[in-house]
């Protein structure tokens, strides 16, 4: 069992109008020196799986799901939880 | 010529398009549930706007894997007529029947307004029934309609005259100016205008009319 964990953004070719408000609204509160914010999305999950397979399956779960790779990009963490059911 | 309109839960524009077909191109036309996995007897598919699963995770990404959508690529491989408005071309992208992607309006703004098109192909299925290069007005009712691709598929829309409509102004961002594209072999259409909705002089515009009757054309005297 793997406690998954996905990160999910857009590319950098792609605007991120959503990361552009963010970006604003933090100088309105007064901080300075602030640039690139860039918005994304966070999964988390548990994936029950061998050391051999996990890499594919979570690969495979990000490319038909989870990120749409005309778009979007991702990377993951995996944490080893043992035998847990 | 009968039509299916699929009904997503979710879906806000499945009556509209219904009503199109019934009303004002007088065809047959029957709605579909996502849940269905045939769609024999039907010689066209609308994929309706709206907010499919409320949008979770990315606008039309769940609806696309919905038990019907196998026999919609099915259809589509077959070169049958699909046609997907706002969140129906957004389900398009998403199952890969179109190349690119839509995301969140350049000024993050839902915008729903009537715009001017320019028909920039009129030789596909979906558009023999305009004349070329003429502008027309439908409306738009979107928050993430800004059309994305790289530019390596953005030069194959282009040599491929993929690229159906595009906006006179702008709205929302979208490269080139791209409100609707059709796929490589011309018998997938997607647009985030909706047709649909500017069918009868009631309704502020009969511009839309005339994609349904192209598609009848298209079906009655084979596939372009």
């Amino acid at each position: 069992m793997y406690s998954v964990k996905v990160y999910v953004t857009y590319k950098e070719s792609v605007l991120d109008p959503q990361g552009q408000a963010v970006n604003e609204a933090i100088s309105r509160l007064g901080f300075s020196g602030v640039s690139d914010v860039r918005v994304g999305k966070y999964f988390v999950m548990n994936i029950k799986a061998t050391e051999l397979e996990i890499n594919q399956k979570v690969d495979n779960i990000c490319d038909k799901l989870l990120a749409n790779p005309n778009m979007e990009r991702y990377r993951y963490e995996l944490e080893e939880l043992g035998e847990q059911v | 010529m009968k039509f299916a309109v699929i009904v997503f839960p979710g879906s806000n524009c499945d009556d509209d398009l219904f009503y199109a077909i019934r009303d004002g191109l007088h065809e047959q036309v029957a709605f579909v549930s996502y849940t269905e996995t045939s769609l024999d007897g039907f010689d066209g598919v609308l994929l309706p706007g709206g907010f499919s699963y409320g949008d979770y995770l990315r606008s039309g990404a769940i609806a696309s894997l919905s038990p019907i959508m196998n026999e919609v690529r099915r259809f589509a491989d077959e070169g049958k007529l699909v046609f997907g408005t706002c969140n129906g071309f957004q389900m398009l992208t998403e199952m890969n029947l179109l190349p690119g992607a839509l995301i969140r309006n350049k000024k993050i703004k839902f915008i729903c307004k009537p715009v001017s098109l320019k028909i920039v192909n009129n030789q596909t299925s979906f558009t023999t029934d305009y004349k070329d290069q003429t502008l027309i007005e439908l409306p738009i009712a979107h928050g993430e309609g800004s059309y994305y691709c790289d530019d390596k598929t953005l030069v194959k829309l282009k040599k491929n005259k993929q690229i159906v409509f595009r906006y006179e102004d702008n709205p929302n961002g979208s490269i080139d100016d791209i409100a609707g594209i059709v796929n490589e072999r011309g018998n997938v259409l997607g647009m985030m205008p909706h047709p649909e909705r500017a069918i009868e002089t009631l309704l502020g515009s009969t511009d839309g009319l005339d994609l349904f009757k192209s598609m009848l054309t298209t079906h009655t005297e084979g596939v372009r």
